[in-house]
């Protein structure tokens, strides 16, 4: 069976994981890649009762179990200064990035 | 007995009578951190060491001892110290602690430094606990053996350095393993707490999904994850679970159901219990890459033996064995988890981007795209980049019905099998189902690794749990004939965690006595 991955379609998934790849690196992801998705070819091959419900997850959540919602309040953050101390570059208060991909307009 | 022996529940009680200080515990455990850990894990260190335990990435010795001064400080002016006061602890490298290190095992986040603590953690220290330190762990907790870790070396297995301590609570399980730190916090998504506690021959608790707040854990699978206790025994996970379940205004998935004291109850025995064996737990099934068909595979005699052992056990103390429950979406639990973990993961890495924090690449980049292309391709190891692309694919758009949607839709049908397993008006009415926790004791180091699809499979009696989101305990069972460490494993229905650790406290005292018990990982030989 080919694989379900070929070389270009590999390229483009690590374009839109914003990821760059040696070769090296690439050619053992694009193999295992294409090793896990025949392991799980048998998900198609199971027989789902028509009307299952996808679930988000397993514990259902009926309002006795979930806490209730906190008030809508604004409220400051002291910890603003402080967690922008973390950034990799900052500026007046502002994260500084390079230039953001853009066109110019007519 | 040296004192970092001692179990949260005896050194806690020392302490509160003072016969014992919390610094004298606190500097026993530092004490066995340097005797049995070896150096700490870094970025490029030496992959190959396989005499010491390596659980540590960052020992956090200063604010362990100002927290245990502090604790005898509250003691000497007679005030009532938490249920855990003066008891080391570690903490899985990924919980945020403020002003520590907080890294994932990644190189992304290996200058990160939390500006906030993570409300497990946050309830261990209020509860008196001294924290030692942070643990290592599979780089984004990606992994069963701790080998994917950015941090090398490593934590390796106390019963034999050359095997892994299992994963993704790696750090956890050995550290407690080896009396460095009575009690671990630890967080499983597919297996991560129960399957290094099986390796490392430890107790090791997945509560039931939102028992225990993720505020402040790094997340992977968020409607999977769960921190949980890793203890050397049942009362001492009982103790800890106490301290940091319930629920908590920073997560609106933490469950407001109440939390009952779950020691009260831990001496009342199984008589009366309904235990369940399933035949679908009796095998394991993985993908064969050479011939590209599933092969299904009973599991190893000693795995097995342990676990009708301990049937044998629970059944002398009053339970009555079930057999034959039927739980047929097992072998389903890898293949559904295969993808949603990697959507969910996928989702979640996508805020690691060289802008807010974390590494940033050193690169000039063009543009931001290339700031996170670079960033990204330096930060993340091989594994991390394979959820991310798993992920990708499988939720696409033209896919998302063949995979996401289906994979969703089985996680019901594994729900569905609890479901029936533990009704009350049903044909089996199980209070538990006892399982092995592991297909395979301890592998050696680097005998997986690589393989990214065998090393899910080490998670496969363990996934089932995490998709129905019950609770699940895992227990010391025995040794095998390389003299490493079995685990069984308990199931039960949402929230009943008391009864679990009831019942693993009763097969913990059926085989007090037994000789396996009074055996010492190889690290601790000549202590």
């Amino acid at each position: 069976m080919p694989d379900q991955i070929s070389p270009d379609l590999f390229n483009h998934l690590v374009e839109l994981a914003a990821l760059e790849l040696t070769a090296e690196e690439a050619e053992y992801l694009r193999d295992q890649l294409n090793k896990q998705l025949k392991s799980i070819e048998e998900l198609a091959a199971i027989p789902i009762p028509e009307g299952t419900p996808p679930a988000a997850h397993g514990v259902p959540f009926p309002p006795d179990v979930r806490a209730p919602l906190r008030k809508d309040a604004a409220a400051l953050a002291p910890e603003a200064g402080d967690i922008k101390t973390r950034a990799p570059q900052t500026s007046e208060g502002y994260f500084v990035v390079p230039g953001i991909p853009h066109e110019e307009l007519d | 007995m040296q004192l970092a022996d001692l179990s949260a529940h005896e050194l806690a009680e020392l302490i509160r009578k003072k016969d014992v200080s919390a610094v004298e515990a606190t500097e026993a455990a530092l004490e066995r951190v340097r005797a049995v850990d070896g150096e700490p894990g870094r970025l490029d260190g030496p992959r190959d060491e396989v005499e010491k335990v390596h659980a540590f990435i960052t020992v956090s010795e200063e604010q362990a001892r100002a927290q245990a001064k502090a604790v005898d400080a509250r003691l000497a002016k007679g005030e009532v110290p938490g249920p855990l006061a003066g008891v080391p602890y570690t903490v899985k490298d990924i919980f945020a602690v403020k002003d520590v290190l907080s890294t994932a095992a990644s190189r992304i986040l290996s200058n990160f430094v939390a500006p906030y603590t993570a409300t497990p953690v946050e309830r261990m220290n209020a509860a008196g606990a001294v924290m030692l330190g942070k643990v290592n762990l599979d780089e984004f907790t990606y992994g069963s053996s701790n080998e994917s870790s950015a941090y090398q070396p490593a934590s390796r297995n106390p019963w034999n350095p050359a095997h892994v301590p299992g994963g993704s609570s790696g750090g956890s399980a050995a550290a407690v393993a080896a009396g460095e730190g009575a009690l671990s916090l630890g967080t499983d998504t597919a297996g991560s707490i129960r399957q290094p506690a099986a390796f490392c021959g430890v107790v090791g608790m997945k509560p039931t999904y939102g028992r225990v707040s993720r505020y402040g854990l790094i997340a992977f699978g968020s409607s999977l994850d769960c921190p949980g206790p890793v203890a050397r025994t049942v009362r001492d996970a009982a103790m800890m679970l106490n301290v940091i379940a319930g629920p908590d205004a920073h997560d609106s998935t933490a469950a407001a159901t109440p939390v009952p004291d779950y020691t009260a109850a831990l001496e009342e025995g199984v008589k009366g219990m309904r235990i369940g064996l399933s035949p679908d737990y009796d095998k394991i099934t993985f993908f064969n890459h050479e011939t590209g068909e599933m092969d299904s595979q009973p599991l190893p005699k000693e795995i097995a033996d342990a676990v009708l052992r301990a049937a044998d056990k629970l059944s002398d103390a009053g339970a009555r064995i079930v057999e034959g429950v039927p739980m047929p979406h097992t072998r389903y639990g890898i293949p559904a988890y295969f993808v949603i973990s990697r959507v969910e993961a996928a989702s979640n890495l996508h805020r690691f981007d060289g802008v807010k924090y974390g590494h940033r690449t050193a690169f000039k980049p063009k543009d931001l795209r290339d700031l996170y292309r670079k960033t990204r391709a330096e930060g993340f190891g091989p594994q991390p980049k394979l959820r991310i692309l798993m992920g990708m694919y499988v939720s696409a758009a033209q896919y998302s019905e063949q995979y996401y949607h289906r994979a969703l839709q089985v996680r019901s049908l594994i729900r569905g099998d609890f479901d029936a397993a533990f009704d009350a008006n049903g044909t089996h009415k199980l209070d538990a189902l006892l399982t092995a926790t592991t297909p395979t004791p301890a592998f050696p180091v680097g005998d997986i690794y690589g393989d990214s699809v065998l090393m899910q499979y080490a998670d496969q009696l363990t996934v089932p749990a995490n998709h129905a989101g019950v609770p699940a305990i895992s227990l010391p069972a025995g040794l095998s004939s390389e003299r490493l460490p079995l685990g069984v494993q308990l199931i039960g229905p949402d929230f009943s965690e008391a009864t679990l650790l009831r019942a693993a406290r009763a097969f913990e005292a059926a085989t007090a006595g037994e000789a396996w018990r009074a055996e010492r990982p190889a690290v601790l030989v000549n202590i």
